[in-house]
């Protein structure tokens, strides 16, 4: 069982605009780092409209992104996040089923 | 009404758009904007599609460091397969150094990573951050180009296809509104001209590109297939990828408007100019020379070649079947010294094996040999080995184009043509012969024992010449026609009948000389 407990996100979530995506994927993602991060986590919201070279940086072309900065390695999640399960499962804090 | 109205100034209600004469960005590709008449549509995204490895990012690429180099048009270079660092390789292979011109802000390579098992998919997304990466692009560098290069792999990197769709035809509305001229390219997928269906999007421009292996050697092509609203030609081109970038040949030629010379010019070999009427054929005239192996076509060439020289003129021989020093080596044996011309740069022997290129490939190498040294004089040592690299319709097809391409140079070119042995010479010369304007057979007559040399002209265009199968002699002086010697019955006498025939009338009408040193 890996150490989770110990380990902390950083997390980045690139939007572009207040769409009503990236108001679902922000209020999606606080929630869901609450009941299971909770004091483990920083959110960094990127506004790519703001700015607009951040995209090329994390190789962004979709939005919402979430990007798990750490713990390492870099992991990515499109969409407005609504089915939790399988953002815990791409930030690795649920254990992925058969995949690995 | 509408017959005094200039188009341009046509009521608003009109369709503007259609009016207004289809503006055009060179590609600044040699072949290319001939086809498209100028380039392709400005401001608008054109498709290139075609099979995996035919060239189409490569052609990409060079659009867009021709519109920064040529065309004061910087570019931005998305690409969705290949990262950056393997681009600036595949790109220094056509001899551009695309980190300088990134250097130079004249381009702006971006790689999009979009592998699908490195991303999770949680809900609903849009492809807003590809349109704000795009646009910051294009801004950050004033950029008048764009590549995307293959935004088909969107398709594979993102679950929802309805989604992919609507936001591509978005991409498309978008780039038009910045006025780019973009180049999008498609992978071809079996009778599709793209996997995923990109034609839809884009409507003002599609070319395809293919690549055939026929008979070991790989053949480019390239098609227009649509270009609303302005002409192009709908033939396949060859086209091809080397160390000077992407080049297609048109291959309707320039027509029959080249001026014909009525210089003339010497064949090298004195004899042989008397049989032309003294003076050898024209400037500008394509030869053709066939015969057996060992009848002497090369040496003939060689004199031709040696001719050029001495008048100061410039000989391009491309050789298929020897090399340099092989060719130099022989043609001394028969008295005809070419090192001196090779090294005074008047004579540059170009030694390929035919099956080193394709056949477009030779036409491409031969135009460019031809263009960077301007020789009045070409020399193809033999035309007969390019069968290696096509079938004969293709060969056919890349000759006229050649001798179109020299004629309007007033190059005058010579071909030699291997014959098999036994058939009829004329129904063995690929079917090239119409093409030529000068014929001439060189052959074996083997008699009494003995074999011995003749020429004859078959045809020569616009001009007087013998009828006369002469002999000729290969010596330590190179290739000297015998003089005729006629038996009473009005039959030629030649090789050893000849001597014969001369003996018996020492000072009669042939004027005969020993035959000197024959090889």
């Amino acid at each position: 069982m890996k150490n989770g407990a110990r380990r902390t996100w950083r997390l980045r979530l690139y939007v572009a605009g207040q769409t009503p995506k990236s108001i679902t994927a922000l209020a999606n993602l606080k929630r869901l780092c609450d009941s299971h991060l909770a004091g483990r986590y920083s959110i960094e919201v990127v506004d790519l409209l703001d700015k607009p070279h951040l995209a090329r940086r994390d190789d962004i072309v979709v939005v919402p992104t979430l990007v798990r900065k750490l713990p390492p390695p870099i992991r990515k999640i499109i969409g407005d996040l609504s089915n939790v399960e399988r953002v815990l499962i791409g930030l690795d804090v649920l254990p992925r089923g058969d995949e690995e | 009404m509408t017959a005094t109205v200039r188009r341009r100034k046509r009521p608003r209600n009109g369709s503007r758009r259609a009016a207004r004469r289809l503006a055009k960005a060179p590609t600044g590709i040699p072949g290319l904007d001939e086809i498209t008449n100028g380039g392709l549509p400005r401001g608008r995204p054109t498709l290139v599609c075609g099979g995996a490895g035919c060239g189409k990012t490569l052609l990409a690429v060079e659009f867009l460091v021709q519109g920064a180099l040529e065309y004061d048009e910087p570019g931005v270079f998305m690409s969705f397969e290949e990262t950056t660092d393997d681009l600036v390789e595949n790109a220094q292979s056509l001899g551009f150094d695309l980190r300088r011109l990134s250097a130079r802000r004249r381009l702006l390579l971006d790689y999009v990573q979009l592998e699908r098992d490195k991303r999770t998919e949680s809900g609903e997304y849009d492809l807003e951050g590809l349109f704000i990466r795009l646009g910051h692009a294009i801004e950050t560098i004033q950029a008048k180009r764009v590549v995307l290069d293959t935004i088909e792999v969107l398709f594979s990197g993102l679950s929802d296809r309805l989604l992919v769709r609507a936001e591509l035809a978005r991409l498309f509305r978008w780039l038009k509104t910045k006025r780019v001229t973009a180049i999008v390219t498609g992978e071809r997928d079996g009778e599709h001209l793209t996997r995923h269906g990109l034609e839809e999007y884009v409507s003002d421009c599609v070319i395809l590109l293919d690549q055939r292996v026929m008979e070991q050697s790989a053949t480019r092509r390239l098609r227009i297939l649509k270009y609303r609203g302005s002409a192009h030609g709908g033939n396949e081109m060859p086209f091809l990828i080397d160390d000077h970038g992407v080049s297609v040949l048109p291959i309707t030629s320039l027509g029959l408007a080249h001026q014909a010379s009525s210089a003339h010019l010497s064949t090298g070999v004195a004899g042989l100019d008397a049989m032309f009427g003294r003076k050898g054929f024209f400037r500008g005239n394509s030869v053709l020379v066939s015969g057996t192996a060992g009848t002497g076509k090369s040496s003939l060439a060689a004199h031709l070649a040696e001719a050029a020289c001495r008048r100061g003129e410039r000989c391009l021989y491309l050789a298929f079947e020897e090399s340099t020093s092989q060719i130099t080596r022989n043609m001394r044996s028969i008295g005809i010294d070419l090192e001196p011309w090779v090294r005074r740069d008047l004579l540059r022997v170009h030694a390929q094996r035919p099956t080193a290129l394709g056949l477009e490939g030779h036409l491409v190498a031969m135009h460019r040999l031809i263009d960077d040294w301007k020789p009045r004089v070409v020399v193809v040592d033999p035309v007969t080995n390019m069968i290696a690299v096509g079938t004969e319709a293709e060969v056919k097809a890349m000759l006229a184009r050649l001798i179109d391409f020299m004629k309007l140079r007033q190059i005058t070119a010579l071909f030699t043509s291997l014959t098999e042995g036994g058939g009829a010479a004329e129904r063995t010369d690929l079917g090239v012969s119409s093409l030529m304007d000068v014929w001439m057979l060189l052959g074996n007559l083997e008699a009494n024992g003995e074999r011995n040399r003749t020429i004859q002209i078959v045809k020569a265009r616009g001009m007087a010449h013998s009828n006369q199968v002469r002999e000729f002699v290969i010596t330590d002086n190179g290739f000297t026609l015998v003089d005729v010697s006629r038996r009473a019955d009005g039959t030629v006498a030649i090789g050893s009948a000849r001597g014969a025939h001369e003996r018996q009338v020492p000072a009669g009408d042939s004027k005969a000389r020993r035959r000197p040193g024959v090889k």
